[in-house]
């Protein structure tokens, strides 16, 4: 009854990066067992190989443009793209939690060991072109994330985030699979081009596989909106990224939000882009949806923004702003003809975002105390003074978040807006810009306290050599994209999603 | 009445709407972890009708799947329960409130 694959079908080269880097976490755990108590860092440099290794394997296959494990997962560049997106984040984390873990005294090697699993299950995620597989990556990058939240206990900060983290999650999880069931009930397949192709048949007979398909279509869009944190699915964001290890919630900031967003991408452009209520429409059902949700992120993550005092909570904030800046891009996804202008839009943003966000999280790593405070605004006060080069990089990550031009925040925006005034979705574009302008304001409130306002410096106890060289990293991505930005819409033209709409 | 698959779709939103209740109004965190089992078997039970409505097996995998990771879920919620009721003595979701803002 089942037809067993060759490995010519298998074609594992397509994903071998996840699948390398899959076997060197678990690989990584045993070892791990071998190495002394004090000499965890040799963890790190092993976790920290596996991830040059998986990115070296990434670059090699970029133009393979291949499906792997018969159709369910797709190795081109779309994923190649978001590959680097993640690979980077998480070597930045790793390189930021090294000194960070002994400080805190937590320093054991599970940590890099879930570390990296979850980065296979983001990595699983930008490939996959099956609902089964979105969900199994989904688990696979979330289950490590919620042990890693709560790393710091028994402190009751760390293991309460952890706890709502998990409960919020599994929620999610929980609408996205019942969604991903509808579709499946409409249409008989898992695979998203199988979607695709059944969705005409399905739409053009009774309303009920219309009902199902807008429904599940909801569905997932609720469960993958928790995962990237869009109003009104953003409530656990604040409390878990103070709560989490600095490090931690750095590299998650980034990593599950780009896999959030790769999934749902993947969903509504590969899938359902043809999920229509009338015939005669040109946009796809989801995009109001979509762009309401955008509107209400924006406005919402922009101004609680505003009222933070701490470092990390006003972080979280921003990162749920900014995720309605890329909900933009998916919004203008659904306008026929402008697919792929926006996927490679929300592609070079999170590129931009990757480098800008990590670094504005190690300066606050770098100013925080051993025992996890110290991550208040008025910490900042004075730190051009004592630490003149720090103060400068994050005044440049801040400038980049606000999208000021020369900055990779400033290239990400452009491309973002253009897509969304071709989409015709110009109230939306408005209101992304409008925002821009009040995130202006707490940015920049951060600048004024490290140049203008009088103080002793804080003496940024945590900007150990690697956290430094991972703030290095950053503010040179950042800046690169910036004044290169050919250097990623070298790689992003590459990416063409929509390839099978005729 | 006879009993179709769409018999068991409404059976299955039924069963999903009550486990979405159950995490909405519990305030003991296992409750609240069991709804969300609740919501995880509806979709188990969901899936498997529209599998034999289809005559396809990718439905039967996907509950597999389901049933395993939801296992791996219960592992870790569960430590992360007893590790909050040790510091707490208490597992009531309304008393986690150390971070405000």
């Amino acid at each position: 009854m089942f037809h067993i694959p060759t490995l010519e079908e298998l074609n594992l080269i397509g994903a071998l990066p996840a699948i390398a880097l899959a076997t060197w976490a678990v690989i990584l755990l045993v070892i791990d067992l071998f190495i002394p108590k004090d000499r965890k860092q040799t963890t790190a440099w092993l976790a920290l190989g596996g991830i040059v290794f998986a990115f070296a394997a990434n670059l090699l296959v970029f133009n393979n443009n291949s499906d792997a494990f018969s159709g369910l997962y797709r190795a081109d560049a779309f994923t190649g793209m978001l590959n680097i997106v993640i690979l980077g984040a998480a070597a930045l984390g790793v390189l930021l939690s090294m000194d960070y873990l002994k400080r805190a005294g937590i320093e054991r090697g599970e940590f890099y060991a879930l570390l990296l699993l979850s980065v296979v299950g983001m990595m699983f995620m930008a490939g996959a072109n099956d609902l089964i597989v979105v969900f199994v990556a989904l688990e696979l990058l979330s289950i490590p994330l919620y042990v890693l939240t709560a790393f710091r206990a028994p402190e009751l900060k760390s293991e309460e985030a952890g706890l709502k983290y998990f409960i919020l999650g599994a929620f999610s999880s929980a609408f996205f699979v019942y969604g991903a069931a509808l579709i499946y009930g409409a249409t008989g397949t898992t695979q998203l081009n199988g979607v695709f192709d059944a969705i005409g048949m399905a739409l053009s007979g009774e309303g009920q596989a219309l009902a199902l398909l807008l429904l599940g279509s909801g569905l997932v869009l609720v469960g993958l909106g928790f995962k990237v944190a869009v109003v009104p699915f953003h409530a656990w964001t604040p409390d878990v990224y103070e709560g989490a290890p600095t490090p931690l919630t750095a590299f998650m900031s980034v990593g599950s939000k780009t896999a959030g967003f790769a999934a749902l991408l993947r969903i509504m452009v590969v899938g359902l882009p043809t999920l229509m209520v009338q015939m005669t429409d040109v946009t796809a059902a989801w995009q109001t949806t979509v762009w309401l949700i955008a509107a209400a992120t924006l406005i919402l993550g922009n101004f609680v923004a505003l009222a933070q005092t701490n470092i990390k909570r006003l972080l979280a904030y921003s990162s749920i702003a900014h995720a309605g800046y890329i909900l933009m891009a998916v919004a203008a996804a659904g306008t026929t003809g402008v697919a792929d202008m926006a996927v490679q839009s929300a592609l070079i943003y999170l590129l931009a975002y990757m480098f800008t966000n990590i670094g504005a999280f190690a300066v606050a790593l770098a100013i925080e105390k051993d025992d996890g405070t110290g991550t208040d605004l008025k910490d900042f006060i004075g730190l051009s003074r004592s630490r003149p080069v720090l103060a400068l990089m994050m005044a440049v990550f801040m400038l980049s978040l606000t999208g000021i031009p020369l900055t990779g925040g400033f290239i990400g925006k452009f491309f973002v807006f253009r897509a969304t005034l071709e989409a015709g979705l110009v109230p939306l574009a408005i209101i992304g810009v409008l925002t821009s302008v009040v995130s202006a304001f707490y940015y920049i409130r951060v600048v004024v306290n490290m140049y203008l306002t009088d103080g002793a410096g804080d003496p940024a106890v945590g900007a150990t050599a690697r956290v430094n060289w991972a703030t290095y990293i950053a503010f040179a991505g950042t800046l690169l994209i910036g004044v290169l930005p050919v250097l990623v819409t070298a790689l992003s033209d590459r990416v063409v999603l929509s390839a099978l709409i005729p | 009445m006879p009993i179709t698959i769409d018999t068991y779709v409404i059976v299955s939103m039924v069963l999903f709407s009550l486990g979405v209740l159950g995490v909405l109004i519990r305030r003991n965190a296992i409750l609240v972890f069991m709804a969300v089992e609740l919501m995880l078997n509806a979709t188990n039970l969901a899936l498997a009708s529209f599998a034999s409505q289809w005559g396809s097996e990718s439905g039967h995998l996907f509950v597999f799947f389901i049933i395993t990771v939801a296992a791996a879920e219960v592992a870790v919620g569960l430590a992360l329960i007893v590790a909050i009721f040790r510091s707490k003595k208490s597992i009531n979701i309304d008393e986690l409130h150390q971070m405000e803002g």
